[in-house]
């Protein structure tokens, strides 16, 4: 042993610390640690590696649909033009929001429904309504914000406000003023949850905005269009940062051309002011519709996004229901309007001709009962022309008797009478054209031919819509040929109807609404010099006489309804107009409105010739001017 | 005594990848925090990273032997702390974990685990047999216990469970009877499952979502898919940095502190991971290393203490935000934003240090 040795012994043994000093006891289980911390550092790499190596694609998935939201851009429904290219409904810019429910917070809904001036209690059931709903849908709350409501929305954008709320940009539908062509067009709202549980209306989703009537709804699919998609990243919150290129653009909807014609549309809203009834005019070569107003109307604009249910109920409530398109739907007697019907069936069947007389007394007996005409005094001797001028109803007796129902109502069936005409437009009523197997079918009844007397003069259960009454009438004056009643110009109809009626009848009865209005008829007023109009005028009883004595009360509600149906010209027609006017009490108070109609008709086709003519004659001028190479003066705007 | 330490001593490759590893964790910081309230995140963290550097210089300029002696006074002040913590803490999302005010705020119980490596270490050195009595093993897990108990009653299950590593290696190494493993082992089964009544609603549900992180898609689970989500959107190369969509759209909440491991592995991929991974392992080794050429029992015993620790941070963290571990809010050595922390560990670091410094001591 070294000294060195030796004194290092020493040393431990005085401090008894350096007994401790020995480390090696425990390099085993450092090793082991080691090993410990190699396998911790390869479970954690090979969680990682499985993550982000062997399957990255299902999360860079997860994270796109975590980040990525779409927002629709709506689409701009189509145009409606006029059958010259005149614009009826356009579009506007507004604003609609949309709740989402992926960071909805409860307790706002009460700020949201005072910003929005929405129902608070409405707000909170729909919300509620939607929880079974996959969270990703949005709730549309309000179409057509006002500015105000815009600026509430776009103030609480911030952090801790409402980032619930999105505000999208789209187009609302702005209407003629006033319920101007209101009942042809419609108007769209938002597709409810009961529409969206039917057939019809299963392809839409919630918070889009359909057609809900008239042609609105008819051509929504053409007008409506395909919303696009906006990809954008959102953040946590569900703030919109920035837009992905990934985008589908909106596909607007196609216009429509309506063969309304609005000069005409117009004379017709004009000569209604706010009588209550309905106007139609048709071009019966085709059976475009020229003209179509029904009264009281309502302003579609209040119906376009936001209604307030003050005015839907005012709406709903009215008692004249303004949302009735009375051109089709009113079912009503036409009264002497039918009587042109009558006379072809008396004549074509062959049981009246030129030579058939009937005495007017005032009145005549049938199957003892008396029917009055509406002269008590009576007309005297009647033919068929002065029978039609002075709407006998005393000969028209005589014709119906002598025709019978079956008969009757086989020609006001190919006139188009009791059946839809088939416009068109949703809803349209049917009207009803009687005969024994209807009454049986209906009453359990056989038919009385007292009735017979009572619908030949267009009575009894005789029912036809204006729009029917325009169709007939106007296929009468075609000779028989019956278009079907249509809205869009220059739409591919099938064949007419027709009527294997022969031409010197249908003269007669043409004769004979010639009459009525140039032969000093029931409609002399509605004569316009320079233009061959025939018309029929048309005294709807709703009740009789005694029962309006008798109950006075209702006399105003009771009067009687005035028709007037008219064409021109008489040879080769290109109008015919119905006009309605409910409670008018006689029919040459409906005349001056189809007067009105024909003119202005008459009057445009003429300034469009005159127009046509000076175009063509200033065509040639510059033709001229050029021959001989000099200036050519300024003849003022072509076409 | 000073005349046998040298700098060339001094562990530069410690010290070294801790700091590549603090200047990730800033960047990283920066870009989680790009247009957020926390944007300033990233240069507190340079200022802790330079207060922290300083503590460390200081723990290494006393011998540990001189700092061992000291630990039953400084026991006691942290357990005085931590009660004071109870009187005048604040809250921090449901939790009274610190004291103080402002920017001098500090967790106490961050601090405590420094205490625990050095009482480990002296209780266990002090022991002259060959292997742990359960006398003396119930005497240690009692004095470990305590504060456990106190910090777990804040509550802050994550930092009272990082006391476990620091007493369990202590007992590993000071060798435990086969027949006192089984027990503990025994006892385990048993009160596991008891103590799940004891576990507040919000831990119920975090062990719950990591059985199944769909439990509660919203909520508590929220964290650990959005998390996947961004770890394996970030594929190989990863998204770039301030690029992460995960993170730069805020699906990821605060994540800049427990969470900004996933928020680095979206933004730099397997590949960036990998290297900070290997980083760790290094820095593991290291101190390993130091605990192998250790003078004494005691600086053994003290670099071990961090080594296991720092291996249950990794453990832990990373292995939550991978979705293999539970939710336990223990952060990221180095990586994560917060001041406490951060110096917690180069204050362990400066100890690895000063064992170093004094392996030739004798």
């Amino acid at each position: 042993m070294t000294s060195f040795e030796a004194e290092q012994l020493e040393q431990r043994r005085k401090n008894p610390r350096l007994l401790s000093d020995d480390t090696t006891f425990a390099a085993g289980k450092i090793a082991f640690f080691q090993y410990l911390s190699v396998g911790v550092i390869l479970f954690l790499i090979i969680s990682f590696w499985d993550l982000q190596v062997r399957n990255p694609d299902f999360y860079s998935e997860r994270a796109e649909r975590n980040r990525i939201r779409s927002v629709p851009i709506p689409a701009a429904r189509g145009k409606i033009y006029d059958r010259d290219g005149r614009i009826i409904v356009d579009n506007h810019s507004s604003f609609r929001v949309r709740l989402h429910r992926e960071n909805l917070k409860l307790e706002h809904l009460k700020a949201i429904a005072d910003g929005l001036n929405l129902d608070y209690e409405e707000l909170y059931t729909k919300v509620k309504r939607f929880t079974s709903r996959p969270k990703y849908e949005a709730i549309m709350l309000k179409q057509d914000l006002t500015p105000g409501e815009v600026a509430f929305v776009d103030s609480h954008r911030g952090d801790n406000m409402l980032p619930e709320l999105e505000l999208i940009h789209g187009q609302q539908r702005l209407y003629p003023k006033g319920g101007i062509t209101a009942h042809v067009i419609g108007y769209v709202g938002e597709v409810t949850e009961t529409e969206l549980n039917t057939p019809e209306f299963a392809k839409y989703t919630q918070g889009d905005i359909i057609g809900k009537t008239g042609i609105e709804r008819e051509y929504n699919d053409t007008l409506m269009g395909t919303d696009g998609q906006q990809q954008w990243v959102v953040d946590n919150l569900g703030y919109l940062r920035y837009p992905v290129k990934d985008s589908k653009e909106a596909e607007p909807g196609k216009s429509l051309q309506l063969s309304i014609d609005l000069d005409i549309q117009m004379v017709a809203e004009l000569a209604m002011a706010d009588r209550r009834g309905a106007v139609v005019a048709l071009d019966p070569r085709t059976g475009e519709v020229l003209a179509m107003v029904s009264r009281p109307a309502f302003d579609l604009n209040q119906f376009a996004g936001r209604i307030r249910a003050s005015v839907w109920d005012g709406i709903l409530n009215d008692p004249n229901k303004p949302m009735m398109n009375r051109a089709i739907q009113a079912q009503l007697s036409p009264g002497s309007t039918f009587k042109p019907i009558s006379a072809i069936a008396g004549l074509e069947t062959g049981e009246i001709d030129d030579n058939t007389r009937v005495h007017c007394s005032g009145g005549a007996s049938y199957w003892g009962r008396y029917f009055h005409c509406h002269q008590r005094g009576g007309h005297g001797s009647m033919d068929l022309h002065r029978g039609m001028m002075q709407s006998c109803d005393t000969f028209f007796y005589a014709v119906g008797a002598k025709v019978g129902i079956e008969r009757l109502s086989e020609y006001g069936d190919i006139s188009g009478l009791g059946k839809k005409t088939g416009i068109d437009l949703p809803h349209e009523g049917s009207g009803l054209m009687p005969n024994s197997k209807w009454k049986i079918r209906t009453f359990r009844q056989k038919w009385f031919p007292g009735e017979t007397i009572s619908v030949v003069i267009g009575q009894g259960a005789l029912t036809v819509t204006p729009l029917q009454l325009a169709s007939s009438i106007g296929g009468l004056s075609m000779g028989g040929v019956f278009h079907k009643p249509h809205l869009i110009k220059d739409a591919k109809m099938p064949e007419p109807r027709m009527a294997n009626w022969k031409r010197e009848n249908v003269d007669r009865v043409v004769y004979g609404m010639y009459g009525v209005v140039n032969q000093g008829g029931t409609a002399r007023s509605a004569a316009i010099p320079g233009i061959d109009m025939c018309g029929k005028t048309g005294t709807a009883q709703l009740a009789s006489k005694e029962l309006v004595d008798r109950n006075k009360q209702f006399a105003d509600a009771l009067k009687d309804n005035a028709w007037f149906v008219g064409f021109a010209p008489r040879k080769n027609p290109e109008i015919v107009v119905v006009a309605l006017l409910e409670n008018g009490e006689h029919g040459d108070r409906a005349a001056p409105i189809v007067r009105d109609l024909i003119k202005a008709y008459v009057d445009k086709k003429t300034a469009k010739a005159t127009q046509k003519q000076f175009a063509e004659f200033v065509r040639e001028m510059r033709g001229t001017f050029a021959l001989f190479d000099m200036p050519i003066p300024f003849f003022g705007p072509l076409n | 005594m000073s005349s046998e330490r040298s700098y060339r001593d001094f562990d530069w490759w410690l010290l070294a990848v801790s700091l590549v590893l603090c200047a990730i964790g800033v960047l990283q910081i920066y870009s989680a925090t790009l247009d957020t309230k926390w944007r300033d995140a990233w240069w507190k963290q340079l200022i802790w990273i330079g207060i922290s550097l300083v503590c460390m210089w200081l723990v290494m300029q006393v011998d540990y032997h001189t700092l061992l002696g000291q630990v039953p006074v400084a026991y006691s002040i942290c357990v005085g702390l931590l009660f004071l913590t109870f009187a005048v803490g604040s809250y921090v999302f449901g939790s009274k974990r610190w004291i103080g005010y402002g920017w001098a705020k500090f967790q106490t119980s961050e601090f405590f685990k420094v205490v625990l490596v050095l009482l480990v270490a002296r209780y266990l050195s002090e022991l002259k047999t060959s292997h742990l009595e359960l006398r003396d093993l119930a005497r240690l897990v009692g004095l470990v216990g305590f504060p456990m108990l106190l910090v777990m009653m804040q509550p802050d299950l994550g930092t009272s469970l990082t006391y476990v590593p620091i007493l369990a290696i202590g007992i590993f190494l000071a060798g435990l009877r086969w027949q006192h493993l089984l027990t503990i082992v025994g006892l385990a089964v048993v009160l596991l499952p008891a103590s799940w009544f004891l576990l507040r609603d919000y831990q119920k549900s975090r062990i719950m979502t990591f059985i199944d992180p769909q439990h509660d898609a919203k909520g508590a689970g929220y964290q650990v898919i959005q998390s996947k989500i961004a770890i394996g959107s970030g594929g190989l190369w990863g998204q770039g940095a301030t690029k992460g969509l995960q993170t730069q759209l805020r699906f990821l909440p605060v994540p800049h502190t427990d969470f900004v491991f996933s928020t680095f592995a979206e933004e730099h991929g397997f590949v960036g991971v990998s290297v900070v991974l290997v980083l760790f392992f290094l820095m593991l080794l290291q101190i390993v290393q130091n605990a192998q050429t250790a003078p004494d029992r005691e600086g053994l015993y003290i670099c071990m203490g961090v080594a296991a620790l720092l291996l249950f941070h990794l453990l832990v963290n990373i292995g939550m935000v991978v979705g293999r571990m539970p939710v336990t809010g223990i952060p990221l050595p180095f990586l994560s934003s917060g001041g406490s922390n951060l110096m917690s560990i180069f204050i362990l670091l400066g100890l690895v240090n000063n064992v170093r410094l004094r392996r030739f001591g004798n």
